[in-house]
């Protein structure tokens, strides 16, 4: 018998049946409604991601993002992301940002040696001052996890209430990509005595750009 | 009589900075879970502990129907699922995939269930690499030591033993700023990540109707394990299932503000299988492997399976105030603190380490903070009245004790003689023995003059 075969009979002897049977249905999921104002997502994202260390820019519009990110970068090697919205931004051919990667090894390559990783962000959730990522071919995952700095510029369009608008919104995010990820702030640690570090591995630093009217 | 391993437990109270420690790290947990589940900050706790208890029973009591979805799920994205009886079969699933794939160096994200099975050992010895890369198990992995604690693995280290450990196992000149001993194991490890072969993670939820895997991490580490190597295995125990990707919003809501009071913890990524046509990165193969190791005996009792709904939060740690003495350490498995004290004894039998269960003032904290409302004072007295009826042949003198007061109870006239001649008589018995020890501390209880039964009788009279 194999392993497979043998576990899936002892957890069914284990539970006093003969074989699989279909459970009693479950009670739909728990999701809490988000109880605020639109209107004051923004803010509450800056608070959220504030809080943990992160810093929030909100522009008017697209064309004003590279004044701001110029003032981030300050010179500094960067990689972006194929988002579109980064190219909406003008980010496409700006100073010494590095775009358009296709192939895995060279973007692994330029993101072990980056300063900055930009990239955008298919939502982010105002509770928790999270950006949420998912993996394709405009979102690679590295982008926003080897170079000590990250940067993300969302549409303010793209704002929600918190985990569980987003799970409303992606009931199976298993069926849009391999991987899914929700970024809180800097990457850290309190393993020695306690004491809080950022950038252990992942960005020590994380900044937002919001763009009110995209 | 129960073997208590005292001399172990008593090094450990008699150590003021490892005491200081472990008072610290837990209080600190404990102050900031309260904050984050709050009346003011999450209204919705006590329903979200309900709901939660109610997935898990659900999920626990249909764990063949979720693990079969589970598995066509993961296989439907592109993964393997290998069901797995031992930690054994599960060394031996590794070693021969990465003998197939020529690998050498094998990177890890923090994990109990590797834990459970000594997976980094078993790899060793047939000379791969494996290299953890959580700080804490990191320092832990350098120090051969296994962890303290589920969430904190080396909450019992200082930075200055973490200075000497890096000094003499890197090579690097002592430093004893946790800053910059952070950058030194950055340094060290991002080297590693680049390089290694496999990626091996465990799980904090599998999720059946996505066939997916939930990891919870504050460093990044698990998204570099998951990402950087071409190969991704997941080892999970298949309690770990939940029904729904949407379930999250229940699990993790808790899951974080239990363990570090953190609403979210930085990174929360949601992998199924390996990377799809079009994404850029990510790795090429996937798999998933359910682990059983002594789960299914644990759901054979209706009651006792509860433990099996456990998110290793480490929340009951920080509370109980037996953990919160003795450390992580004392107790004889990898999990410690009230769920260790449940768990082990239904995985290794009551026989063994069975002073376990009895090792708990039984005041209920562990209870009120678990998540999932696992009732672990309840199981505990359970695995005490097993461990009693596992040893009801062999003479003791608990026993023997239960025996005679048996018998005094049932004859009156013995037990008014026996008060008569206590009240008389205790006063004079010199506290010598175990009785001194006993009265070190305490006051000795005093029998009065006239019995309740006598005085009753002398008021009736009159």
């Amino acid at each position: 018998m194999t392993a497979r075969d043998q576990i899936l009979r002892d957890i069914r002897t284990a539970l006093g049946r003969a074989g699989c049977a279909s459970p009693a249905p479950l009670v739909a999921p728990l999701l809490r409604n988000p109880q605020m104002d639109r209107n004051l997502y923004v803010q509450l994202f800056v608070q959220s991601l504030e809080k943990l260390a992160g810093k929030v820019f909100v522009v008017p519009n697209p064309d004003a993002v590279p004044a701001v990110l110029g003032k981030l970068l300050d010179g500094k090697h960067a990689v972006a992301s194929n988002a579109p919205f980064l190219k909406t931004c003008g980010l496409e051919g700006f100073g010494p940002v590095q775009s358009g990667f296709t192939d895995r090894e060279a973007l692994r390559a330029a993101c072990a040696t980056a300063d900055v990783g930009i990239t955008s962000a298919d939502y982010a959730l105002a509770e928790t001052g999270s950006l949420v990522m998912l993996s394709g071919a405009e979102e690679a995952r590295l982008i926003s996890l080897l170079p000590p700095v990250h940067v993300a510029i969302i549409p303010r369009s793209r704002l929600l209430a918190n985990l569980d608008e987003l799970l409303a919104t992606i009931p199976k995010p298993a069926d849009q990509t391999s991987s899914m990820v929700l970024i809180t702030g800097p990457s850290r640690t309190a393993d020695i005595e306690q004491i809080l570090i950022r950038g252990v591995h992942g960005p020590g630093e994380v900044y937002a750009v919001i763009v009110e009217n995209a | 009589m129960l073997d208590v391993p005292m001399d172990r437990f008593n090094q450990t109270l008699d150590d003021p900075r490892l005491q200081a420690a472990i008072y610290s790290a837990t209080q600190r947990l404990i102050d900031h879970r309260a904050g984050a589940v709050a009346g003011d900050r999450l209204p919705d706790y006590q329903a979200l502990r309900t709901r939660a208890n109610e997935i898990k029973k659900h999920t626990i009591e249909n764990l063949d129907y979720y693990l079969e979805q589970l598995e066509s799920n993961v296989v439907a994205h592109g993964g393997q699922v290998v069901f797995c009886r031992t930690g054994d079969e599960v060394a031996d699933f590794v070693l021969d995939l990465a003998k197939k794939r020529n690998a050498r160096l094998i990177v890890k994200s923090k994990s109990m269930t590797t834990e459970e099975i000594h997976f980094n050992e078993h790899l060793e010895r047939h000379q791969l690499e494996t290299v953890e890369t959580d700080l804490g198990e990191y320092i832990l992995q350098l120090a051969h030591q296994r962890p303290y604690h589920i969430v904190a693995p080396a909450l019992h280290m200082t930075r200055y033993d973490v200075a000497d450990l890096f000094s003499n196992t890197l090579g690097v000149p002592k430093e004893v700023e946790p800053e910059n001993q952070t950058k030194i194991a950055r340094a060290t490890l991002r080297e590693k990540f680049l390089n290694a072969d496999i990626g091996v993670t465990g799980a904090n939820f599998l999720i059946a109707d996505s066939g997916a895997v939930v990891l919870v991490e504050n460093e990044g580490n698990a998204r570099l394990s998951t990402t950087a190597p071409k190969i991704h295995i997941a080892i999970a125990g298949i309690e770990k299932v939940i029904p729904r990707a949407q379930d999250l919003a229940v699990f993790l809501n808790l899951l974080g503000r239990s363990a570090t009071g953190q609403p979210l913890t930085v990174y929360t990524s949601f992998l199924s299988g390996p990377r799809r046509a079009g994404e850029i990165d990510g790795p090429d193969e996937f798999y998933l492997v359910l682990l059983d190791n002594g789960r299914t005996k644990l759901l054979r009792d209706p009651e006792k399976r509860q433990s099996l709904y456990c998110i290793r939060c480490g929340a009951c740690l920080n509370h109980c105030p037996v953990y919160r003495k003795i450390g992580g350490h004392n107790y004889p498995w990898v999990y410690s603190g009230p769920i260790g004290a449940i768990i082990t004894p239904q995985f290794h039998g009551v026989t063994q380490d069975s002073w376990l269960p009895f090792a708990s003032s039984l005041c209920g904290a562990c209870a009120e903070v678990c998540p999932v409302k696992i009732e672990i004072p309840r199981l505990l007295l359970k695995l005490r009245a097993e461990v009693t009826e596992a040893n009801r042949n062999k003479a003791s003198l608990e026993r023997w004790g239960f025996g005679a007061w048996a018998w005094v109870m049932t004859n009156p006239r013995i037990f008014r003689l026996l008060g008569y001649l206590g009240a008389k008589f205790w006063p004079m018995v010199p506290k010598i023995g175990p009785l001194r020890k006993w009265a070190r501390q305490r006051e000795l209880p005093r029998i009065a003059p006239k019995s309740f039964h006598t005085l009753w009788t002398e008021r009736r009279r009159s």
